[in-house]
């Protein structure tokens, strides 16, 4: 086992078919797609619970229920039923993303201050108004958690994607262990491993960037 | 489904089997681990935020290079199973260490300075008043780590030890929707159950908490 | 007996909490602490069981230095009450009870059996025992947490603000059973509180901090009224203190006028009004007997329709008068 993979100058060449940037690119894709899609997806569901506290049931139990999917076996099934390609992969992937998003939605809600949301009711906000202006800003902490775990788990498990033929980061760790070479997998994994610490880091500044002040004082 | 079962329930059953037990003996270990790891991170303070960012990275290591790297590590077999169950353990440990810190943090300094005052040492103040009021968040994380392993455990059939995995990739070689379906069904029923053996038994152990909802 | 020698408490960068304090705790009577937050009262209190260390100076107990004792075993014998009372939550109110006693080695059958009569002791009832804190107001919370600090009998007891999360009402309650067990049991009570009022109440002794963690002045609640030491204290004890200083004296030796022609009574000599017109006859406003307060007195007189305080004996027949004026020359003469 050793570096040699990750540090041959060879695989970094932007336009060679199957180099580690042309994968990071496909791996950042998936990732990208099945965060847009999920979030699109789940968060006016969560937020929609979470404001009208109707249908909690489901959000407390969305969570669980997603993680106990094995992703695996549903990237399988979707192939098997939709054929190869970028469709069944994204179903996966948007399966494991929308859980925790929407989850985190519908706590984010629930754990403000009933007081101050009262506060807002009373000054004359519209609903609307209501939630955009006081509830979703101020439930903005636990929602982007929510996010950057859902965003962590997509970039681990969107290596699954290359078990059933596709390209990203998992080609790395599949066809290295089906020619023993473990130079590679380490190569996949390390590359990996960075991508998601640097997602989460981008994510962790955008967090401080759009929560108000005012909020992280106590959090 | 049904012709399915009753040809391979042998197999099915085996599959089951393992699975069962790759998934939860590393719940059982790692929670052993994370417990003092956990509270660490509490006693001294400082090795808190290393101890968050260390579990973040463990647990972004996608499953499938763990599992192959373990054997080059540990020296054992590729298709052994004590692969699976280190590899599940780590995640198990870098899930629960901060949520058994995050649960002794969050027990209230009034509680804790209360208990010292009244003549509890270090150690018994820990067993008696600051692990049992923080239970409720620590079993709250031991079931997102028993669930997740069970799903995890199918990753490892791509390296020929994964329980009900095995079902998944044996259809997806030959194209053939029922097994898949099966390994499925039954890896999320296992979620479930475990998932509700552990709300049942957070019921038993912490009985208080049924009545702190209208508390300020 | 408590005894502060000389105590220095300064944090690292925080400036000094607790600056050259000697006093004495002394024992069986209830020995308030108080003053503006940040004065050092609470730091002081948290010394006597060292759940905090001096920078300088001793902590004695009955004259041996706490310092030089096993932490948790004095922490044992000492009773400790704090705001909020401090529950346990995950424990029934009987086992929060029992706590200590657990500690100190009994079983717990008889641990309980010993908290459900300290429960009795601090007026809550049997059906209690059984509930969680999260089940019990404020209130109830407060007398388990007291309940708790005297189950092992300890004979010394901290209070930290153990009133002030309470609302008035329960508040004025608790006042009254404190002053009730307290009577009964007579323990060394140290307490902290904010709320003058409050230390004047309960306290035999009462401690006044100043910012910085210096004692401007120790005395009886009656010495700080008529006599406080300076302006700071003055103003601490409040505007109105000549008047709450007269709650101290009895009217027992205050000289009385005959019941005058225009105070109406009844067959039995019982005081109904006062004549100020052919048929016109104002209530009194109520009377004082020679037990009651000379603030009781002055507050009738006011009171009155003619200024008039109005005496009466242990039947309830009108024995005496007592006009303001009177009442001001015999202050004036009793200061003088």
């Amino acid at each position: 086992m050793n570096l040699s993979y990750l540090f041959d100058a060879a695989h970094w060449d932007l336009g060679a078919s199957g180099s580690i940037p042309q994968l990071l690119l496909s791996h950042l894709w998936y990732v990208i797609l099945a965060l847009a899609i999920g979030t699109v997806i789940a968060l006016p569901v969560g937020l929609y619970i979470g404001h009208t506290g109707r249908g909690s049931f489901i959000a407390i139990n969305a969570g669980n229920a997603g993680r106990s999917l094995p992703t695996l076996g549903l990237l399988m099934l979707m192939v098997t039923l939709l054929g190869l390609g970028l469709l069944p992969v994204l179903i996966a992937l948007t399966v494991l993303v929308i859980p925790p998003i929407l989850t985190s939605a519908y706590a984010g809600l629930r754990s403000l201050d009933p007081q101050v949301v009262d506060a807002a009711r009373g000054v004359g906000m519209r609903p609307w108004q209501v939630l955009t202006r006081v509830e979703l800003p101020m439930a903005l902490p636990v929602l982007m958690s929510g996010f950057r775990s859902a965003t962590l788990q997509v970039v681990a498990t969107a290596t699954v994607a290359a078990a059933v033929g596709l390209g990203g980061l998992g080609r790395l760790l599949i066809d290295g262990l089906a020619v023993n070479d473990y130079s590679r997998v380490l190569a996949g994994a390390i590359v990996v491993a960075v991508l998601a610490v640097l997602l989460d880091l981008v994510l962790a500044f955008a967090q401080r960037w759009i929560v108000s002040p005012g909020l992280r004082v106590s959090r | 489904m049904i012709t399915y079962l009753s040809n391979n329930s042998e197999t099915v059953l085996a599959a089951l089997r393992q699975h069962i037990w790759l998934a939860l003996l590393p719940v059982l270990l790692g929670f052993a681990i994370a417990l003092p790891i956990g509270y660490l991170g509490v006693r001294f303070p400082r090795f808190y935020h290393p101890l968050v960012n260390v579990a973040g990275v463990l647990y972004s290591i996608p499953s499938l290079a763990l599992f192959v790297f373990l054997p080059v590590v540990l020296g054992t077999k590729i298709l052994s199973p004590i692969n699976i169950v280190v590899a599940l353990t780590i995640y198990t440990v870098a899930l629960l260490a901060r949520t058994v810190a995050d649960g002794l943090r969050s027990v209230d300094r009034l509680i804790t300075e209360s208990a010292t005052a009244m003549g509890y040492r270090r150690f018994r103040r820990l067993i008696d008043v600051e692990l049992p009021v923080a239970l409720p968040v620590i079993l709250a994380g031991l079931r997102v780590a028993t669930v997740a392993n069970i799903s995890l455990v199918s990753v490892g059939a791509l390296i020929g030890v994964g329980g009900l995995g095995q079902l998944f990739t044996r259809g997806f070689q030959l194209f053939y929707l029922e097994p898949i379906l099966v390994g499925v069904i039954l890896s999320v029923l296992l979620a479930g159950v475990a998932d509700l053996a552990i709300v049942l038994i957070q019921r038993a152990v912490t009985p208080w908490t049924r009545f702190q909802g209208g508390r300020a | 007996m408590i005894t502060f020698d000389d105590v220095v408490k300064v944090y690292p960068g925080g400036g000094t909490a607790v600056d050259h304090v000697s006093l004495e705790v002394p024992t069986g009577k209830t020995t308030v602490f108080v003053g503006p937050s940040g004065c050092g009262k609470t730091t002081s209190l948290r010394m006597i069981n060292r759940m905090i260390s001096p920078t300088s100076g001793r902590v004695l107990i009955d004259g041996e230095d706490v310092a030089g004792q096993d932490e948790a075993l004095l922490r044992r014998g000492i009773g400790y009450v704090i705001q909020h009372a401090g529950l346990f939550p995950h424990r029934t109110v009987l086992d929060n009870v029992a706590t200590v006693p657990v500690l100190l080695g009994k079983t717990r059958r008889e641990a309980r059996a010993a908290a459900l009569g300290l429960l009795e002791r601090v007026g809550l009832a049997p059906e209690f025992a059984q509930r969680y804190p999260a089940q019990l107001s404020g209130g109830q919370q407060q007398r388990v947490g007291v309940a708790r600090a005297l189950a092992a009998d300890p004979p010394i007891m901290l209070m930290d603000e153990p009133f002030s999360a309470v609302d008035p009402v329960v508040r004025e309650g608790l006042h009254r059973e404190f002053l009730r067990l307290q009577k009964d049991l007579g323990k060394t009570i140290a307490m902290v509180t904010h709320d003058i009022d409050e230390a004047i109440k309960l306290g035999d002794l009462v401690v006044i901090f100043r910012q910085g963690g210096i004692v401007a002045q120790i005395g009886t609640p009656q010495e700080l009224l008529s006599d406080p030491a300076d302006e700071f204290v003055a103003e601490f004890v409040g505007r109105d203190r000549g008047l709450r200083s007269l709650s101290f004296d009895t009217a027992a030796e205050l000289p009385v006028k005959p019941v005058p022609a225009e105070l109406v009574v009844d067959e039995a000599g019982r005081p109904l009004g006062w004549r100020t017109g052919a048929d016109d006859v104002r209530p009194t406003g109520g009377t004082f007997t020679s037990a009651d307060t000379l603030r009781l007195v002055a507050d009738l007189a006011i009171l009155s329709p003619v200024g008039i305080a109005v005496r009466v004996d242990a039947d309830g027949k009108a024995d005496g008068i007592t006009p303001h004026h009177d009442l001001a020359d015999y202050l004036a003469a009793r200061r003088g």
